[in-house]
């Protein structure tokens, strides 16, 4: 049984706007003054950039028919690199990279006691393995649907690139703690870069800064960590994005192309 | 199409084309020179501080050694030829317990085969073997184990005998030494070296993994400077 619906109760008299009198002139209230001057910004904005074209373009795009949740493992990457992204740089405000044992220093500092200290960390350090596992998702995606396909190689490139330098990311970032295990993973890690013939040695040098592990290898990997690698990952995945919105994205395989149009006589029958 | 108001071509330059807005007989127009001028001076300004940041961040790492330095480990009467003794030496300075690491040191024993090649540098002793405790593997500090008289290391299962030969695992070449000296009566522990699996003396040492057997001693090539010892 439907109830039926109750009017809703008047305001008292002293919450009602005066009404409207014909001989009056309209004048906008504030709320009308607050859009108008907000509308007014975005039009002096759009004016002089046309944003709002390239906006509807990146925003309102033709979805295929079939599009699922799957879908949605590209901008969950792209969130946990944001995420990344900022809970890093406040890291950055907190952490020496010391060999001598200051960058272990500020990183307990960071966890035992600055204010969040320990969650800003916990959502940087679990936020990282988070990100890796969404990429491979996002990968195996691509791959089972076979989007990787013309005309969108380029993109499952650029997308390889962007695999590789997460990668980087987690080796870099894995020495910061400066305990023994960043320490002598890090040994393991070079060392197995340094395994290349011929220009392995020269690059476990170059990542080391040197012949030993010394006191610049862990302001290189810091620099390498949280300059280098990221500028190029925002700006690829800047250009992945780029390319998602002109080539559209495709429909799951199980789904007929054109499934709406008889594709045979049988079908037209 | 040359232009027909203009002069007729003069028989020097008859055979060269015709570009738009050019004089004739112009290979090369003010166009394309400016072009050409503009590109140049961007790459120039790239370059300038292109190259010498890369030079900056790999030239140091890859080019430079730094000093050798010979730090006393004891007296000579302190080491037994048949069983090691641990020592702590510091490989890097200024980064306190970081730049340390143990070395396992003994006498050199009538049976352990001879040097070679047989001396190498002046002032050096063979006296003294003294072994690195990084695996070559991929690096992980190895122990020694006096009961089987082995080093064992910890992460991938790599073994090694008494005199620091691969006895099992996956290690491509003996544990590194360290080049020894006597003197005034004490011992003297001095830079790294490789050697290969009949212990040939390596004086630029290679990192882990690189073996040094064959072709391997040149696909992993040596550094380009080795501090020469004093």
């Amino acid at each position: 049984m439907k109830l039926p619906k109750l009017p809703t109760p008047p305001l008292p008299n002293s919450l009602q706007g005066r009404p409207h009198r014909p001989a009056e002139e309209q004048r906008p209230g504030p709320v009308e003054q607050v859009k108008e001057a907000g509308m007014s910004a975005v039009d002096w904005v759009d004016e002089r950039t046309s944003l709002s074209g390239g906006l509807r373009w990146v925003m309102f795009r033709k979805v295929p028919k079939g599009t699922n949740w799957f879908y949605t493992l590209g901008s969950a990457t792209m969130f946990a690199f944001l995420s990344q992204a900022v809970t890093g740089v406040f890291l950055a405000m907190y952490y020496r990279p010391d060999a001598a044992g200051g960058a272990y220093e500020s990183v307990r500092h960071i966890t035992n006691e600055v204010f969040l200290g320990e969650f800003v960390r916990g959502m940087h350090k679990w936020g990282s393995s988070v990100m890796v596992i969404l990429v491979f998702l996002h990968m195996a995606r691509t791959f089972f649907f076979g989007a990787y396909k013309y005309p969108r190689e380029l993109n499952w490139v650029i997308g390889g690139v962007l695999l590789i330098l997460t990668m980087v990311m987690s080796f870099t970032g894995y020495l910061l703690p400066f305990d023994q295990r960043s320490y002598w993973a890090t040994i393991v890690g070079v060392n197995i870069n340094g395994t290349g013939p011929v220009v392995g040695p020269y690059l476990s040098d170059f990542l080391r800064g040197g012949a030993e592990f010394g006191a610049t290898t862990l302001s290189r990997f810091y620099a390498i960590h949280m300059m280098m690698i990221p500028g190029a990952i925002a700006a690829l995945i800047g250009a992945h994005l780029y390319l998602v919105t002109k080539l559209g994205t495709t429909a799951p395989p199980w789904l007929k192309a054109n499934g709406d149009e008889p594709r045979d006589l049988e079908d037209r029958v | 199409m040359p232009d027909p108001r203009k002069t007729p071509k003069s028989k020097y330059t008859a055979d060269r084309p015709y570009y738009a807005g050019s004089f004739e007989g112009e290979t090369v127009t003010r166009r394309r020179f400016m072009t050409l001028t503009a590109h140049g001076a961007g790459i120039v300004a790239t370059s300038a501080f292109l190259l010498p940041a890369l030079g900056f961040a790999a030239g140091s790492a890859i080019f430079e050694r730094p000093e050798v330095v010979w730090e006393t480990v004891g007296k000579p009467e302190d080491f037994p030829d048949d069983t090691y003794v641990p020592k702590v030496v510091t490989e890097v300075s200024g980064i306190g317990q970081t730049g340390k690491t143990t070395i396992y040191m003994r006498a050199r024993a009538d049976s352990d085969r001879a040097p070679n090649p047989e001396q190498l540098h002046e002032g050096t002793t063979e006296d003294f073997i003294a072994i690195s405790t990084r695996c070559m593997h991929l690096g992980c500090p190895v122990r020694f184990v006096d009961a089987s008289k082995k080093f064992i290391c910890p992460c991938h299962g790599g073994v090694y005998d008494f005199d620091g030969g691969v006895s099992g695992g996956p290690p491509v070449r003996p544990l590194d030494r360290f080049y020894v000296r006597v003197k005034d009566g004490e011992v003297q522990v001095g830079p790294r070296y490789s050697v290969n699996s009949e212990f040939r003396r390596f004086p630029s040492y290679r990192d882990p993994g690189q073996a040094l057997d064959g072709i391997a001693q040149y696909m992993y090539p040596g550094r380009f400077s080795t501090p020469k010892l004093p």
